[in-house]
């Protein structure tokens, strides 16, 4: 049973009622959000935010439920913008939806081939494979210009830019509803994902995985299903950041250092639970705006701009540490969602101390 | 399960020899269960039990030797095959999912008899709900068998040993093993808690026609609830029996019973 059934199981049945009020409430706020918040707000951090929730939704699934480490999240959202990008470019009767759709399945499938390491190695090891896929395609769509059209400053955009079946979305409206609305279908379809068999093979793995053979979880199978959806998610959420955010991107778009924002944005909001990647995205979204106000206000202004971004990193970088020991759980757990007892979660599962 | 008597044993242990870096851990092992019996394997800590277990299931390759389960010869297990052939396992350490409730553990152990694919389980197609809900109601109903409904929903990790030792058993039965391995079922229990687990198994074995083989140190036990003996030490093959002769066997007094259990021997 899901950690939801179980928290729905322990409350009271009045407080349901409330709680469909609240989730209406919700919904009905995050339409209208592109007429209660400014331009600036829906460019620069909602859509952003949204997309980064996505990628690590795409990780969570591969490192928070299956306990498959990976440093090659960027990678796979690289694959995602490049083919999306070629897609559009090569087979221009193909609608975007489509185009996004059959870009994760190539990064599907990139995933699924990289993880096959994953069937003989675990943990450090692995995590040296994932970042072969990185700096690999970072190499292979710089070097070959027929991924990016042979453009002079090899970069890659849309150049009917973006439509749904005809509606354009080139606007901060039509890009939110986009990205909200992929956001939302994969997060569902990933939430049915892991509550099913499929889910309870990936956790069953990453808790002890000599044991899950031994019960007839399928190891293998199991560990390149979790490589391939999670990278077909991170690919269409690499297409979202490079078309729906950023308008024009290039490999450095998807450079280590996203990866690495993407596996923070998950240790941070909670590995092995589907909201921890949008606290830990909202986190990452919302740190840089806070240290800048506070900066601000604090020092009005007499802290250099680089510096400050250095500070930025500094701070970033004691709170992961901060995390990993003290709250293995992330945001999710500090805020009580997850279940009060919970087991506790840790990149590195003991394995099994069986004789 | 085959209602007649069939004249195949269920399992042959054939010439088995294992060793871990040069150092003999089974020399040359074989026995036979015959069907639906319970069948115990004793011996003191390292004379080889858990890792012949470790074989029939396929976690460990033997060096040599052979293993005959219903009639099918095995040079080595692959513990996928085992799983799907029906060899469930229960574990010394308990080796359950700790961050899974109780009822997902037990929907794990059905993983063998799953069908739906990755698509129709993201779109809860037909196929995968209907699968779902089959799962859901044969854990539960193997919860009940083992008193663990009121758990169903808690966190594996939480509960008491016990507990957990029983959740256990109770995933390795709910995808209806034809022949149960279990790793010292009853260690670290109280004797009310032993008395209880004892009873799961022998009804097990009686109502579900399981055959089961177990290690259990503890011989009052063993020599109420087996009805076949192995006594193993030092990897090798002491004694072989029911009961009642084994625990009369002059060599198995002298090297297992005589030293440390000799209260229960005399």
């Amino acid at each position: 049973m899901s950690e939801i059934d179980v928290r729905a199981a322990a409350e009271p049945l009045d407080s349901i009622g409330l709680k469909a009020v609240a989730g209406a409430a919700a919904a009905a706020l995050v339409l209208a959000a592109p007429f209660l918040a400014s331009e600036y707000w829906i460019n620069a951090i909602i859509v952003p935010f949204l997309i980064l929730s996505l990628a690590g939704l795409g990780l969570n699934l591969l490192t928070g439920y299956a306990g498959q480490i990976s440093l090659g999240a960027g990678a796979f959202m690289m694959v995602g913008a490049y083919a999306t990008f070629s897609l559009q470019l090569r087979v221009p009767d193909l609608p975007l939806p489509l185009a996004l759709v059959v870009a994760g399945i190539v990064a599907g499938a990139v995933g699924l081939a990289f993880g096959i390491p994953s069937t003989r190695i675990k943990g450090f090891y692995l995590i040296v494979s994932t970042l072969a896929a990185q700096f690999f395609f970072e190499w292979l769509f710089l070097k070959f210009p027929w991924f990016y059209n042979g453009n002079s400053s090899a970069t890659i955009s849309l150049s009917r830019g973006l439509s749904f079946f005809g509606l354009d979305l080139n606007h901060p409206h039509g890009r939110y509803y986009l990205t909200l609305g992929i956001v939302t279908l994969l997060t569902l379809l990933s939430f049915n994902l892991v509550r099913s068999q499929t889910g309870r093979n990936w956790m069953a793995i990453r808790d002890m995985d000599t044991a899950a053979a031994v019960i007839g979880v399928p190891i293998v199978r199991a560990k390149l299903q979790a490589f391939a959806v999670s990278s077909f998610i991170l690919g269409i959420a690499g297409a979202l950041w490079a078309f729906a955010y950023l308008g024009s991107a290039s490999v450095q778009s998807f450079g280590l250092t996203r990866s690495y924002q993407i596996l923070f944005i998950i240790i941070i909001g909670g590995l092995g639970t589907i909201r921890g990647a949008y606290l830990g995205a909202a986190f990452v979204s919302l740190l840089p705006l806070a240290l800048d106000w506070l900066f601000q206000y604090v020092f009005s202004g007499r802290v250099d701009a680089g510096l400050l971004q250095n500070i930025q990193k500094a701070i970033f970088g004691i709170l992961i540490v901060w995390f990993l020991i003290k709250e293995p759980e992330g945001l999710s757990r500090l805020l009580g969602l997850r279940r009060a007892n919970g087991g506790r979660r840790s990149l590195f599962p003991s394995s099994l101390k069986e004789n | 399960m085959p209602m007649r008597e069939d004249p195949l044993p269920a399992l042959e242990v054939r010439n088995v020899s294992l060793s871990f870096k040069g150092v003999k851990a089974i020399s040359d092992l074989t026995f036979q269960v015959e069907r639906q019996e319970i069948c115990a394997l004793i011996g003191p800590n390292g004379a080889g039990k858990s890792s012949l277990l470790n074989i029939l299931n396929g976690v460990y390759v033997p060096d040599s030797g052979e293993i005959v389960f219903e009639g099918e010869h095995f040079r080595r297990m692959h513990p996928l095959e085992a799983a799907r052939r029906g060899i469930g396992r229960g574990f010394q350490n308990n080796a359950l999912f700790s961050g899974m409730s109780v009822l997902d553990n037990v929907i794990a152990g059905l993983s063998r008899h799953s069908r739906a694919t990755l698509v129709e389980e993201a779109f809860r197609l037909p196929r995968a709900r209907g699968e779902e809900r089959r799962f859901r109601e044969r854990a539960h109903e193997v919860l009940r068998l083992f008193d663990l409904e009121r758990h169903a929903a808690t966190l594996v990790g939480t509960l008491p040993y016990g507990v957990q030792k029983k959740v256990e058993i109770a995933r390795a039965i709910a995808a209806e093993p034809r022949l149960l391995l279990l790793d010292e079922p009853l260690a670290g229990m109280n004797a009310a808690e032993k008395q209880e687990i004892a009873a799961v198994i022998a009804r097990l074995n009686t109502e579900l026609k399981l055959t089961i083989v177990l290690i259990e140190h503890d011989i009052g036990i063993v020599l109420k609830l087996a009805h076949h003996v192995v006594v193993l030490d030092y990897g090798r093959k002491l004694a072989d029996g029911p009961p009642e002769a084994i625990r009369d066997d002059p060599d198995v007094i002298a090297a297992y019973l005589g030293s440390e259990h000799a209260e229960i021997a005399a």
